[in-house]
């Protein structure tokens, strides 16, 4: 099970967290280089400013256009946490600048931390109410209860477009059209849906929508906040003022990779999905097959092309994660850390699983370089790890080197 | 081998990682989150349980260039070590988590998960020796740098543990070596101050951190005869020979300093008296545990029941006392706690032991060489109380 490691103990490894983050694409490497040493500051009056702000509106324009955006609505962010918490603080803010108060936010039990912690953020600072949206044993949003709860007082509501442990995919137009019919501004988490399935701002009918260059291959440290022409979001950054609702100086060589990385995600996503849902499905056929009691998670269907994700009875999943890893695959057990702790996955938790259970969870993410022999090279060296973690078990107290004479 | 080096983030166990490595052994650095809630950064004394921490361990394995993990133990270690060790005091007792934390997590929890996971060793930068004699029996022995050594809070290994236990910085002369050693890999721990207290109290206030998790009501200090002589703001906030903070309003009949000798706990009473009367010259309990071949084993008794010369170790860093020591069968009846009354390891020092609490441990060297140890519950008064 031990591989050999090579330079900086990285061993020989089949990458399969690409929901992680996913190999940067020779494409946007090669645009990110060329636009790398550009001079001038796009908000710069001279030419050569002018130069390097043509560069970044032509990749705000491919950025909008992969969304089903226009333009105007797209301001660039450091990443989608920040694009997230713009959304949420910001609409928030607006929603609470007059005179009527609207303290509610309808947000789903599932979200990504950067959500969580910001609407929890907001409770204890801003007297936010939170109005939690059940999720079904799949993680798919509650819409009756949407339905229900949508009233004048709420702020807004946010979820995400597909979730990014189980991989299911949301029922986004459902929900927005309820918003849309009590004029509540929806925000959707497309962070993990970017580049895996269609994505379509106008058609969608929300206010905000947050998305990530690194998740679609591009950069790290670049993403945005997609904002309609009829919402009002209040910054978080002050300054100059270069964005519509965000100051900073603008990075055109990040949005120009960006851009790279989404007009190549989009452009045949058709073509992308089917071949990974092959792939998808062949992975979780063989899980099944290797591994009989392993239970698949999330939605069947309505899920993310390259998302598995799987819990093991018996398991802790840092355990598997590290048996896989010193094996050579690189996987993930999808729930966040707190200083590389796993902690049992709210996401989980959330979806009526115990805490045993959810401690036994892995996702296996693939992406645009998976193969077919990466897989069937995975599922071959699972059942081995499966089974010497099921042997480590969940800790129990009583000592089994040891034993006390007078005990 | 393939070892699993338990790294806390200080410069002994990047040092004892790196050892074991230039060793041959195929070496992976695992951190120990023990705390559900970390702090951010290291303050005061500690070395060890923050996000801090966490990170240098990290980068000396990068260093090193073995893989790093962090394994959860926090919820063990809450109800093995933090409980305990709140529980201990509540019954009047003196616990040593260290020890605790050696006995339930480090090498059990800690070393169990790796032997499962396909260990064959866990290497810890513990000061101490493991020594095979002829037969391969292992022995745990002192470290070779008396000021550091730490066989002390290992003496609750059994041999089982001890064979899968390595502690590669076992032989080095002094922690400034490995300060050196350190420097010399580049390793930016090479500094970090050493971690003392107990790492669970951020503040090293132990008495206030107990008073908060246990609560403390003010109760009355007797005298031997049970006289009240004051009250005090909670008896957990005492230990068995504390001499000073008694706020005894007057003082003795024959002028001489007054010392806690008894904490009762059920009572919120505790008891004063003159410093002979806490002379011991028996202390003895019923959970004990070779570290290695017993004494039988070792030959230095020819039948079970026999005395043997040893030197008896009560805390981590006191002298150790020439002692007698021999194990009194099982007898009839329970113990205070309601269990069967086991065999009973008794250990005589041949001048009194001062200020010894129930709860503490005694370890039992021969030499340089850890026999075992026990858990003291019982003790025997070296001069008989007049009262």
């Amino acid at each position: 099970m031990w591989s050999a490691r090579g330079k900086y103990g990285v061993a020989v490894t089949i990458y399969l967290d690409h929901a992680a983050t996913t190999p940067m694409r020779p494409a946007v490497v090669e645009a990110f280089a060329a636009a790398l040493p550009v001079v001038g500051n796009p908000s710069s009056i001279h030419s050569q400013g002018q130069f390097a702000k043509r560069m970044l509106e032509e990749a705000r324009e491919t950025v909008a256009a992969s969304v089903g955006a226009d333009s105007v609505e797209v301001t660039f962010t450091s990443g989608g946490t920040e694009a997230i918490n713009l959304a949420i603080k910001g609409l928030f803010w607006a929603r609470n600048s007059g005179a009527v108060a609207r303290p509610r936010i309808l947000v789903a039990r599932a979200e990504h931390h950067a959500t969580i912690d910001a609407v929890e953020w907001m409770r204890e600072h801003d007297g936010a109410v939170l109005d939690w949206i059940p999720v079904d044993a799949f993680g798919r949003v509650d819409v009756d209860y949407v339905h229900a709860a949508l009233a004048d007082d709420v702020a807004l509501i946010t979820m995400l477009w597909a979730n990014n442990e189980v991989g299911t995919v949301q029922p986004v137009f459902e929900v927005s059209a309820l918003a849309a019919a009590s004029g509540v501004p929806m925000h959707v988490d497309a962070v993990s849906a970017f580049g895996y399935v269609p994505l379509d701002f106008h058609a969608a009918g929300i206010a905000a929508l947050s998305v990530s260059a690194h998740k679609i291959g591009g950069p790290v440290g670049v993403g945005a906040l997609v904002i309609a022409r009829s919402a009002t979001v209040t910054p978080l950054i002050h300054g100059g003022s270069q964005q519509r609702s965000r100051s900073g100086t603008l990075d055109a060589p990040g949005a120009v990779a960006f851009a790279a990385a989404a007009q190549e995600a989009t452009h045949d996503l058709a073509a992308t999905a089917s071949r990974l849902i092959e792939l998808r499905d062949s992975l979780i056929a063989g899980i099944r097959q290797a591994v009989p009691d392993a239970v698949l998670r999330g939605d069947s269907d309505d899920r993310l092309p390259g998302n598995v994700h799987f819990t093991f009875p018996g398991c802790e999943g840092d355990s598997l994660l590290f048996l896989l890893d010193v094996a050579g695959f690189s996987v993930s057990t999808g729930s966040a850390c707190q200083a590389g702790v796993p902690e049992a996955s709210h996401v989980l938790l959330a979806m009526g699983l115990d805490e045993p259970a959810a401690r036994g969870a892995l996702r296996i993410s693939l992406g645009e370089t998976t193969t077919a022999d990466e897989i069937a090279q995975f599922v071959e060296a699972l059942p081995r790890a499966v089974g010497q973690a099921a042997a480590a078990g969940y800790s129990s107290r009583d000592t089994v080197l040891g034993h006390y004479p007078g005990a | 081998m393939k070892v699993l080096a338990a790294m806390s983030g200080g410069v002994d166990s990047a040092v004892a990682a790196a050892r074991a490595v230039e060793a041959g052994h195929e070496v992976v650095g695992v951190h120990l989150a023990l705390s559900r809630q970390p702090g951010t950064l290291r303050t005061g004394a500690r070395g060890c349980c923050t996000i801090e921490d966490s990170m240098d361990a990290q980068r000396a394995a990068n260093m090193i260039g073995i893989p790093y993990y962090v394994w959860d133990f926090s919820e063990r270690f809450k109800l093995d070590v933090v409980d305990d060790f709140i529980a201990e005091y509540s019954a009047g007792r003196t616990p040593n988590p260290c020890m605790r934390c050696n006995e339930r997590i480090k090498f059990a929890a800690l070393l169990e998960k790796a032997v499962a996971l396909g260990f064959d060793a866990v290497a810890t930068g513990h000061y101490a020796n493991i020594v095979e004699d002829e037969n391969g029996n292992r022995e745990l022995h002192r470290a070779a740098a008396w000021a550091k050594d730490q066989s002390y809070v290992l003496g609750v290994l059994t041999t089982e543990q001890l064979a899968h236990s390595m502690f590669p910085l076992g032989s080095t002369p002094s922690k400034a070596e490995i300060r050196a050693e350190a420097a010399e890999r580049g390793f930016s721990v090479a500094n970090k101050p050493d971690s003392h207290d107990i790492c669970f109290i951020p503040d090293g206030n132990t008495r206030g951190w107990l008073a908060d998790k246990v609560g403390a009501e003010q109760g009355e200090i007797l005298d031997r005869n049970g006289e009240v002589l004051g009250k005090h703001e909670g008896a957990v906030a005492f230990t068995i020979g504390q001499r000073k903070g008694l706020n005894v309003g007057y003082p003795t009949d024959d002028g001489k300093p007054r010392f806690v000798l008894e904490i009762r706990p059920k009572t919120n009473e505790v008891v004063v008296g003159p410093r002979e009367a806490l002379a011991l010259s028996e202390v003895a309990g019923t959970k004990f545990s070779w570290a290695g071949l017993d004494p039988l084993a070792s030959g230095f008794i020819r039948e079970s029941g026999e005395s043997f010369e040893c030197h008896v170790q009560v805390r981590a860093h006191s002298d150790p006392m020439p002692a007698t020591a021999r194990i009194a069968p099982a007898t009839e009846g329970v113990d205070n706690v309601g269990d069967a009354m086991g065999p009973e390891l008794i250990v005589r020092p041949h001048e009194p032991l001062i200020g010894v609490s129930p709860g503490q441990t005694a370890v039992i060297y021969v030499g340089t060489r850890v026999l075992g140890q026990c858990t003291i519950a019982r003790t025997v008064s070296a001069v008989p109380v007049e009262v």
